[in-house]
């Protein structure tokens, strides 16, 4: 086929120049949305783009004509064939308050093996902590080194501490606790690509360390101060690593694939919107736990009672049941509309 | 050479992108990487005016405020520039959907995370081992978010006008057969035809005169210009007037056009 290039330049560029600005509009993501007759001719330009590529495609002259056309066919590509729903603004109010429950409910198998992980890791650590003295030293991370010691010991000197040792760096401890909380938690999450066993040895070990303090804590006869310790801002923060964890299995069982006949590709795209409502829950949750920790939890007898602290936990836990189980969500075609 | 991503539509329409390796992607983070640390370091002067007032939240927002940068960078920027970062920009990088289909947020966000795992143990060790042995180079944040980083190379223009200007060129003299030889010479044809032209006093004589002789005899297989208009024309001279008509025989009267839109596409 011989085409006279300049003719068929200005005959067809009043076409690209259109498909280019209706492309251009759909890209800015100001939520525009077409009418029937928009679609048929956006689809007609779509058409008549991908003709003008396949006439030029093997002319040796216009390389950059050809790159040009390819370019807005792939673009127009893009938004015909895409079979998602057109993602709208980023809204991370409505992101935890309606997508991250519908994610966790849809997806509590996943929670409810990461509850399980974590349990066998806390029962692996108190029977240590129970049964071998030296458990604790070998386990415990260097950032827990004030862990080692008698919790009784500890215990009698925060009670009688005079002077409050957080005074004037509450903001920067709580600013560090997220920081880092975050960090793990999408690092629990993340290795869920390694088949889960990274996500799965991340949540076991968790729960080895927090069985270790808990046991250890119970054994010394401290129960009140260790709930009264952990509670406030525990309830919200193991609650957010396990949801880290239940994203982790999540991503796991999309890589492996077992009994789901749907393409590796697929499954992946099928759990990325989960996933992403899923961080934005652990997020939002351990910026609370964070807050809590530095500002109340750090606090015990005389200056709150224990009980106080064990109550405000037993009503944030409560709550957090509530949100995630069984708060009605807005239903999710009224929210598309 | 880079593999590339092959694209074909319901349309029957083929189009592909070449992509980024290893080693275009890892300037690129080094890029990003330094504008995250002087931004860091910004942050962190003006924390330290703020400091003034109420050193625990100055020391306070400086972490965060570092946490959501090194965090936040990535996907703030490759969501609202459709997939580049600066480094991305600057490297001619895009992210893209691995289906050619419109980039969505989770994707950018997942691929932004994973970058976490794909960093271990240091070095972007697991990341670039990845990419090297995935045949479409995805790094494990991209699998996940089913997402690749193609290259858009810019062309380099070669300087056709130094290279075949004030030469005679008897072959227009047939415009029908020079339509034809347009049609008929594939791209890679016509490159390699350039390349030649553009390199031959690299080569050695009696190599530079074979070379020009095979180019020659293959685009005469092509088109058969009249003898008169080729009489005692010699091999180099001949491609030279095919590479003249391939690159610049109504690129001049095109060329305005395309220039434009190629310019709008960014």
């Amino acid at each position: 086929m011989i085409i006279d290039l300049p003719r068929f330049i200005d005959t067809e560029r009043p076409t690209w120049i259109e498909l280019e600005k209706i492309l251009d509009r759909l890209e800015e993501g100001t939520g525009y949305v077409m009418s029937l007759e928009e679609v048929q001719r956006f689809h007609l330009l779509y058409q008549k783009v991908s003709a003008d590529l396949a006439r030029v495609a093997t002319f040796a002259s216009e390389p950059e004509l050809r790159r040009y056309l390819e370019s807005l066919t792939a673009r127009a590509y893009g938004e015909i064939h895409e079979t998602r729903r057109r993602g709208r603004r980023f809204r991370p109010i409505h992101w935890f308050v309606n997508e991250f429950p519908r994610a966790f409910r849809k997806r509590s198998g996943a929670f409810v093996l990461s509850v399980i992980i974590t349990i066998v890791g806390m029962i692996f650590g108190g029977i240590a902590t129970t049964f071998d003295d030296e458990a604790k030293a070998a386990i415990l991370p260097q950032q827990f080194s004030h862990l080692l010691g008698d919790p009784a010991k500890r215990v009698a000197e925060e009670e009688k501490a005079k002077k409050d040792r957080l005074g004037g760096v509450h903001s920067t401890f709580a600013a560090e606790l997220m920081a880092n909380n975050i960090k793990v938690s999408i690092f629990t999450l993340g290795l869920g690509i390694t088949f889960g066993f990274g996500t799965i040895i991340e949540l076991f070990y968790n729960g080895v360390l927090l069985g270790m303090v808990v046991v250890d804590y119970v054994l010394a006869g401290q129960t009140m101060f260790m709930l009264g310790w952990l509670l406030p801002h525990g309830v919200i923060e193991i609650p957010a690593i396990l949801v880290a964890g239940q994203g982790g299995l999540l991503l796991a069982k999309a890589i492996i694939g077992y009994g789901d006949r749907a393409s590796f590709e697929e499954r992946l795209r099928g759990i990325g919107k989960d996933l992403m409502a899923l961080v934005c829950g652990f997020t939002v949750m351990l910026i609370w736990a964070g807050i809590v920790e530095s500002f109340l939890s750090q606090y015990h007898e005389p200056f709150i009672h224990y009980w106080q602290k064990i109550l405000l936990g037993v009503v944030e836990f409560s709550a957090l049941i509530w949100f995630l189980y069984f708060r009605k969500l807005a239903d999710p075609e009224e929210e598309a509309a | 050479m880079n593999p590339t991503l092959k694209i074909r539509t319901p349309e029957g329409i083929a189009f592909s992108f070449a992509l980024a390796g290893p080693v275009v992607r890892c300037l690129a983070w080094i890029i990003d990487f330094l504008l995250v640390t002087t931004g860091a370091t910004v942050i962190n002067k003006f924390g330290q005016l703020a400091g003034l007032v109420s050193p625990d939240l100055a020391q306070a927002i400086m972490v965060i405020s570092y946490f959501v940068a090194s965090i936040g960078y990535g996907i703030v920027l490759e969501w609202s520039w459709r997939g580049q970062t600066v480094g991305k920009r600057l490297l001619r990088l895009r992210v893209m959907d691995a289906h050619g289909l419109r980039l969505q947020f989770h994707q950018v966000l997942l691929r932004n995370l994973l970058r976490f795992v794909d960093m271990l143990p240091a070095l972007y060790l697991v990341g670039g081992l990845a990419s090297f042995f995935n045949r479409r180079a995805q790094r494990l944040g991209d699998l996940a978010a089913n997402t690749v980083v193609v290259y858009n190379p810019k062309p380099a223009e070669p300087d056709l006008d130094q290279l075949l200007a004030g030469k005679f060129n008897s072959l227009r003299q047939h415009p029908h057969l020079e339509a034809r030889l347009r049609q008929r010479v594939s791209p890679d044809e016509a490159r390699l035809a350039l390349q030649a032209l553009m390199r031959r006093d690299e080569l050695d004589p009696s190599p530079r005169v074979a070379l020009f002789s095979e180019l020659a005899e293959h685009f005469k297989s092509l088109v058969a210009f009249p003898a008169e208009s080729v009489e005692a024309m010699p091999d180099e001279q001949y491609v030279r007037n095919v590479v003249d008509i391939l690159f610049r025989t109504r690129v001049a009267e095109a060329k305005p056009a395309s220039n434009e839109m190629v310019g709008t596409i960014g």
